[in-house]
C-alpha cells in the first residue's frame, strides 16, 4: 500500500465517523428548535387533522431516537427524505443547487490561491517598504469587508455604473444550460463544445467569485506574509544569502515553500467555510445554489432538507481537508518520508 | 597578497535616535592561503564582522560603518552590492548549525545546484550533479548519490556539516568564513569535520577566517590569531607566539577560562576588568600591512 493510499483510507475512516457524529448532532438539534414543522409547511390555514395526518406520515410522534432509527434506514437507501419546502426529495434538490454552489465556491478558491499566495509573498520580500503596505492595505480591507458588501460594491460598480459584467444568474436569458454532465456550466459547455456558453457562464461567475473570495484573498495574503516572515529569519534563509542565491529565487522556492505548509491548512478551512458562508452572495447576484437553499429551509424548519444540506456541506469540509493534508504531504518531505518509515 | 583586509572598522546600529556602537575601529587582514582566527566572547563583534565581510550588513537600514574592507579586491564601504556575484563564489561561508542552516524541504541536490548556480552562473543540471558528487566525495561521504537525494533532516549533524563544507568549497572560494563551525555539533564530531576542513582548505590554498570562541580549537587550526573583546582587537600574534606568551590582561584570562581535564575547578574570572581596556598588543612579526612602514 503506497504511504499516500494508507492516508486517504485512513481519512476517511475518520471522516465516516465525523459525518455519523454531525448527523445525530444537527438532526437532534433540527428537531429540539421550537416550532411544528408540519405546521409551518401546510401553513395556518389548514386544519388540525391535515397537520396531524403530516405528523403522522413524516413519523414525528415517535421518540427522537426511533425517528433517527427511520433517518438511517432511508440513508442506507441513498434516501435523505422529502423536502416540505419544495415538495421534492432532499437528494434531488441538492444535486440541483449544489453544483451551483461548489462551482463558484472552487472559482472563489482559485483566486483566493491565486491572487492570495503571490500579493502575500510580495508583502514578505518587501517588508516595510511600499509593496508591503499596498498588499496590507489591501488585505486589511479585503478581510473587514463583508462579502454581501463587496458584492453589492461590485454590482454597483462594474454592472451598473459601468455595465461590463451580468447582474445576476447563472446564465444570460435566451442561453440555455448545457447538457447536465458535472453541473457546473463552465466545463459542461466546455465538454459539449458550446464556446458561447462557456464564455456567458464564464462572465456571470466573475462577479459573485470575485465577491466571495476577496475576504479568503486578505486572509491568505496575511498568512503567507505573516509565514514567510518567520521563515525568513531562519538560518537556512541566511544560509541561501551567504551563497549568494537571488533574492527572488529565495522569495519564490526557498522561503516560499517552507512557509507554505502552515498557510495552506488556514486556506483550505477558508475554502470550505466559503461553501456556507456563500449565502449572502449567492442571495446578492440570485444564484441558485445551496447555500441559499439551506438558508430557506432552516428558516422553514424543513427538518429532512436541514440534515441533508448540513451533511454536504460537513462533507465538503471533510473532502477539503483531506485534499489539504495530501497536498502538505507531497510538500512536506517530513511527512511524506515518515508515512513510507511507517510502513517499512 | 590580503583577500581580506579591514583597516579601523567601526560599526554602530541607529535604532530611533540611539545608536549602538559595537565595532571600534577594528583593523586585520588574512593573506591568501592563510588561517586567520577571530576569538572571542559571544557579544564582542566576532560574526557581525564576518557578516560585514560578505557586504550584507552595510546594506541593512540603520547600520553604520566607517573606516575600510576590502575583500577579493571590492571596496566594501562604498559598494557592498559589489559582492553580490561574489558569495558563494570568491567568499564562502560554514555556520554554527549545519542542519539549521540546510533547507528542509529542499533536497541536498537542489540546494548544492544552486550553490553552483549563485551569481547567475550558468550550469546544466547534469553538470551541477557531477561537480556535486565529486564534492561530496571530498569530504568522505560514502555514498554522495544517496546524500544529494536525502533531505537535511536524514543526514547527521556531522554528515550535513561534511555537506556544508562541500558547499563552501565547491566553487574553489579565494576566502571561507567559519563563523564557529559546528559548534552545535557534539565535541568529537565538531573534531573530525574541524579536520577535515583543515585538510581541505590546506590542500587547496584557501584562506580562512576563523571566527570562535574555543581557544584549544583556534590553537589546532590557525596561522593566526586576533583576540577580540567589545569590539576592539587586544592581542594580535602568531599562534605559537599567542599561546606561549599571551600577554594582555584579557587574553590571560580568556585562556585560564579554558576548563582543564585534572584539578583547578571553575576558574574565577570577572566580567569586566579596567585591565582588560589596555591597549592592543602585537606580537613581533605580526601588524597590519598598512602599518609596517619602517
Amino acid at each position: 500500500m503506497t504511504p499516500v493510499l494508507r492516508l486517504l483510507l485512513q481519512r476517511l475512516a475518520i471522516s465516516v465517523l465525523v459525518l455519523v457524529g454531525v448527523s445525530i448532532l444537527i438532526f437532534f438539534i433540527a428537531r429540539i428548535v421550537p416550532g411544528d414543522p408540519a405546521r409551518i409547511a401546510l401553513g395556518p390555514n389548514a386544519s388540525q387533522a391535515q397537520v396531524d395526518a403530516l405528523r403522522e406520515a413524516r413519523h414525528l410522534n415517535d421518540p427522537i431516537v426511533v425517528q433517527y432509527g427511520w433517518f438511517l434506514r432511508d440513508l442506507l437507501h441513498g434516501d435523505l427524505g422529502t423536502s416540505l419546502y419544495t415538495k421534492r426529495p432532499v437528494t434531488q434538490d441538492i444535486a440541483t443547487y449544489f453544483p451551483a454552489t461548489l462551482e463558484l465556491v472552487l472559482y472563489a478558491g482559485a483566486m483566493m490561491i491565486l491572487l492570495g499566495l503571490p500579493l502575500g509573498r510580495l508583502a514578505a520580500r518587501f517588508q516595510r517598504r511600499w509593496p508591503d503596505h499596498m498588499a496590507r492595505l489591501i488585505s486589511v480591507i479585503a478581510v473587514c469587508t463583508p462579502a454581501f458588501v463587496w458584492g453589492v460594491v461590485l454590482q454597483l460598480t462594474f454592472a451598473y455604473i459601468w455595465p461590463i459584467f451580468p447582474l445576476e444568474g447563472r446564465l444570460s436569458n435566451g442561453i440555455d444550460a448545457p447538457p447536465l454532465i458535472t453541473g457546473f456550466y463552465t466545463i459542461d459547455a466546455l465538454l459539449n463544445g458550446q464556446v458561447a456558453t462557456f464564455f456567458d457562464a464564464l462572465y456571470h461567475m466573475i462577479l459573485p467569485a470575485t465577491a466571495l473570495a476577496l475576504s479568503g484573498i486578505g486572509q491568505t495574503a496575511r498568512l503567507t506574509r505573516s509565514s514567510m516572515i518567520e521563515t525568513y529569519r531562519k538560518p537556512f534563509i541566511d544560509m541561501s544569502r551567504a551563497y549568494g542565491f537571488r533574492e527572488d529565487r529565495i522569495s519564490r522556492r526557498f522561503a516560499f515553500w517552507p512557509s507554505l505548509i502552515p498557510t495552506l491548512t488556514i486556506v483550505g478551512l477558508d475554502f470550505a467555510a466559503m461553501l456556507a458562508n456563500a449565502f449572502l452572495v449567492e442571495r446578492v447576484f440570485v444564484w441558485p445554489g445551496l447555500s441559499r437553499y439551506g438558508v430557506e429551509v432552516i428558516l422553514r424548519k424543513d427538518l429532512d432538507a436541514i440534515v441533508g444540506v448540513v451533511l454536504v456541506i460537513a462533507a465538503m469540509f471533510l473532502v477539503t481537508n483531506l485534499i489539504v493534508d495530501l497536498i502538505v504531504s507531497i510538500i512536506n518531505p517530513r511527512i511524506r518520508l515518515a508515512e513510507r518509515k511507517a510502513k517499512a | 597578497m590580503a583577500v581580506l583586509t579591514i583597516r579601523d572598522l567601526q560599526l554602530g546600529f541607529r535604532k530611533g535616535r540611539q545608536t549602538a556602537q559595537v565595532l571600534h575601529g577594528i583593523s586585520l587582514h588574512v593573506n591568501a592561503g592563510e588561517k586567520v582566527a577571530l576569538v572571542g566572547e559571544s557579544g564582542s563583534g566576532k560574526s557581525v564582522t564576518a557578516q560585514l565581510a560578505l557586504g550584507r550588513l552595510q546594506q541593512q537600514r540603520g547600520t553604520l560603518a566607517s573606516g575600510a574592507i576590502e575583500v577579493v579586491g571590492h571596496d566594501l564601504i562604498a559598494a557592498p552590492e559589489k559582492m553580490a556575484p561574489e558569495r558563494g563564489h570568491r567568499v564562502t561561508m560554514i555556520f554554527q548549525d549545519p542542519t539549521s542552516a540546510l533547507n528542509p524541504v529542499f533536497r541536498i541536490g537542489d540546494i548544492f545546484s544552486e550553490v553552483l548556480r549563485s551569481g547567475g552562473r550558468k550550469v546544466t543540471d547534469a553538470q551541477a550533479r557531477d561537480r556535486a558528487l565529486k564534492a561530496l566525495a571530498e569530504v568522505h561521504i560514502p555514498d554522495p548519490a544517496r546524500a544529494l537525494d536525502s533531505y537535511p533532516f536524514q543526514l547527521s549533524g556531522g554528515m550535513n556539516q561534511r555537506v556544508m563544507i562541500a558547499m563552501a568549497l565547491a566553487n574553489e572560494p579565494e576566502l571561507l568564513l567559519a563563523d564557529e563551525p559546528g559548534t552545535a555539533l557534539d565535541v568529537t564530531v565538531q573534531a573530525q569535520t574541524l579536520r577535515l576542513m583543515d585538510d581541505l582548505v590546506t590542500q587547496k590554498g584557501t584562506a580562512v577566517l576563523f571566527i570562535s570562541h574555543n581557544l584549544s580549537v583556534v590553537r589546532e587550526f590557525a596561522d593566526r590569531v586576533y583576540v577580540i573583546y567589545r569590539g576592539k582587537i587586544v592581542e594580535h600574534g602568531r599562534t605559537d607566539q599567542l599561546f606561549a606568551d599571551p600577554r594582555h590582561p584579557y587574553t590571560r584570562a580568556l585562556l585560564s577560562a579554558a576548563p582543564r581535564l585534572v584539578g583547578g575547578g571553575l576558574p574565577d574570572l570577572p566580567d569586566h576588568s579596567d585591565a582588560f581596556r589596555d591597549p592592543l598588543i602585537v606580537h613581533p612579526g605580526c601588524g597590519e600591512p598598512h602599518e609596517v612602514t619602517a
